[in-house]
């Protein structure tokens, strides 16, 4: 049906623009944790967005069981690793750039 | 983007940027065997390529030292050989086909016939599947048994002498301050290995297998250990018994040979381990499947354990 | 010429990639690195044999009634097989720097080659 392609178009477009503003964050932000605030909230809602989409793409079958269990599996694992880097960073000593450190 | 990725892993000194580049590596070459319409290779490629292997150099990273000690000189002997060699296989392949060519004599002679008969003489849909098991059977017990191989190396390697006894300090390998973690671990493990065994029994329908389920059996049991400390994991899973089933798959897939020449045929002759063929094949391809899991998830078990009894507390040192 | 890159560029590109392999086992000095590039180089081999089997207009090797071209199988064996292969070697050949660094102090190949000789 028309709708669904368009709108499953729109959610990949949304998808592919989060991915790639969430890559330019990382390479922009100054220091780890700002970092990891742009990787990993983008790559979670990035990822989860384009899965939508390609579930709206395939209908009832066995094919939308598999993505919605993806879907999960992203959903859990994706904020579990940035709390894990972030507690690795934490405990590495590494500590969060405040404004007083950035006023010279 | 593999080229970058790889003159990445070239210049880097860090070693922990190397193997995370790693396996960015194994993760874009997964994505292009999708594209050249190799589920099974990407499938196996992902979890070995993205996930066994940059985990084992991590834990070698983490005994061995994190930073390349010396810097970094360009050899120009080595530049050269390389340069050479790179022209002289350049000019070799002026003579291959080209690129997705269905006249190539790669596609020709043997390849049409597993297509074409595969259905009736196998009945399973997953072509690779019963290549590997049928077809090629011997060559999947060679593989079976060099994994094998390769689980009583690293075992003789890395446990024996006084290093394997001493009890480690447990600061290392507990985790217990990790609450997220080991709640979300525990949330996961039983799909990750739910999701192995339907790995492993649907490689007849679709991408799988035993090597693949075999490796995701391996990384759940993995994450356990890494979380819960490799005390608590060895009392989980008897040693022992780890040892015990590396042996039997690869028992269980010789047997498969012997119970068919019993039977009359050949040795992994599967036509005779039933009433008809077709069913004759169905029941050898799983058997030995089932004997690849076993023995690759206990191997991978095996090697990771090893690997965590011999870490070293470093401390601050940084060499 | 340039026809022949359009239609041979997996090859060179897979030469590339073995070169740069190659290069990192040869001239690097740690062990772990010198690993790592051999894992580059075996991707490589795999990626050559894999599209070297690929059909344009193929699918994947799953028998369905509704595709008529599929692509090679027998190359995804063969792969299949590598693939494991090399990551047993692969681990082999971590455990056994992980006993070299215990046994010499370092994991780079001039501190061995030094200790041996005196």
């Amino acid at each position: 049906m028309e709708t669904y392609e368009l709108l499953s178009a729109v959610l990949l477009a949304a998808g592919s623009f989060l991915l790639l503003s969430g890559g330019i964050g990382v390479l922009r932000f100054p220091d780890v944790y700002s970092r990891m605030h742009a990787a990993g909230i983008t790559d979670t809602l990035g990822a989860c967005l384009i899965l939508l989409a390609l579930m709206l793409l395939a209908g009832f079958s066995l094919v939308l069981l598999k993505l919605m269990m993806i879907l999960a599996f992203l959903l859990i694992t994706g904020p579990t690793s940035s709390h894990a880097l972030g507690k690795a960073a934490w405990k590495a000593g590494v500590k969060p750039l405040t404004g007083k450190s950035l006023q010279r | 983007m593999l080229i970058a990725t790889a003159i990445g892993i070239a210049v880097n000194r860090d070693l922990l940027s190397v193997v995370m580049l790693s396996s960015i590596y194994g993760l874009l070459s997964a994505n292009f065997f999708v594209t050249m319409d190799a589920v099974d290779v990407a499938f196996t490629e992902a979890a070995v390529g993205a996930g066994i292997s940059p985990l084992l150099m991590f834990t070698t990273m983490a005994i061995v030292g994190r930073y390349e000690k010396l810097p970094h000189r360009w050899s120009l002997s080595a530049l050269v050989l390389v340069s050479i060699t790179g022209a002289l296989l350049l000019v070799a392949t002026m003579d291959m086909p080209a690129f997705g060519a269905p006249d190539a004599p790669a596609q020709q002679h043997v390849a049409p016939r597993y297509i074409e008969q595969s259905g009736q003489e196998v009945g399973i849909p997953n072509i690779v599947t019963s290549v590997l098991a049928t077809y090629r059977g011997f060559d999947t017990f060679g593989e079976v048994t060099v994994i094998f191989t390769a689980g009583v190396g690293v075992l003789s390697l890395l446990m024996v002498g006084d290093r394997a006894t001493k009890p480690l300090s447990s600061h290392l390998l507990k985790a217990s301050q990790h609450k997220i973690l080991r709640i979300v671990s525990k949330v996961l493990i039983a799909p990750i290995l739910l999701f192995a065994l339907y790995v492993q029994f649907h490689g007849d329908y679709g991408p799988g297998g035993g090597f693949q389920s075999g490796v995701i059996f391996a990384a759940a049991i993995i994450v356990y250990t890494m979380l819960f400390g490799l005390d608590s994991a060895r009392q989980v899973i008897d040693q022992a018994w780890v040892r015990v089933m590396a042996a039997v798959g690869v028992l269980l897939y010789g047997a498969v040979g012997v119970v068919s020449m019993v039977n009359g045929g050949n040795f992994l002759d599967y036509d005779v381990l039933a009433k008809d063929p077709l069913h004759g094949q169905h029941y050898g391809i799983i058997v030995i499947e089932l004997g690849v899991g076993i023995t690759v998830a206990a191997v991978m078990v095996l090697i990771y354990f090893s690997f965590a009894g011999r870490l070293v507390d470093r401390g601050h040192q940084d060499d | 010429m340039t026809d022949m890159l359009l239609t041979h560029y997996n090859y060179w590109v897979v030469m590339v990639l073995m070169m740069i392999g190659f290069y990192i086992v040869i001239a690097q000095g740690n062990l772990v690195k010198k690993l790592v590039g051999l894992n580059i180089f075996q991707t490589s081999v795999f990626i050559l044999y894999i599209s070297a089997g690929k059909v344009s207009g193929g699918s994947a090797p799953i028998l369905d009634d509704a595709i008529s071209v599929y692509s090679n199988p027998l190359p995804h064996v063969l792969i299949l097989t590598a693939i494991v292969v090399g990551i047993a070697t692969t681990a082999l050949g971590l455990a056994l720097i992980i006993r070299l660094r215990e046994a010499y102090g370092s994991a780079e190949e001039k501190d061995i080659q030094e200790q041996n000789q005196c």
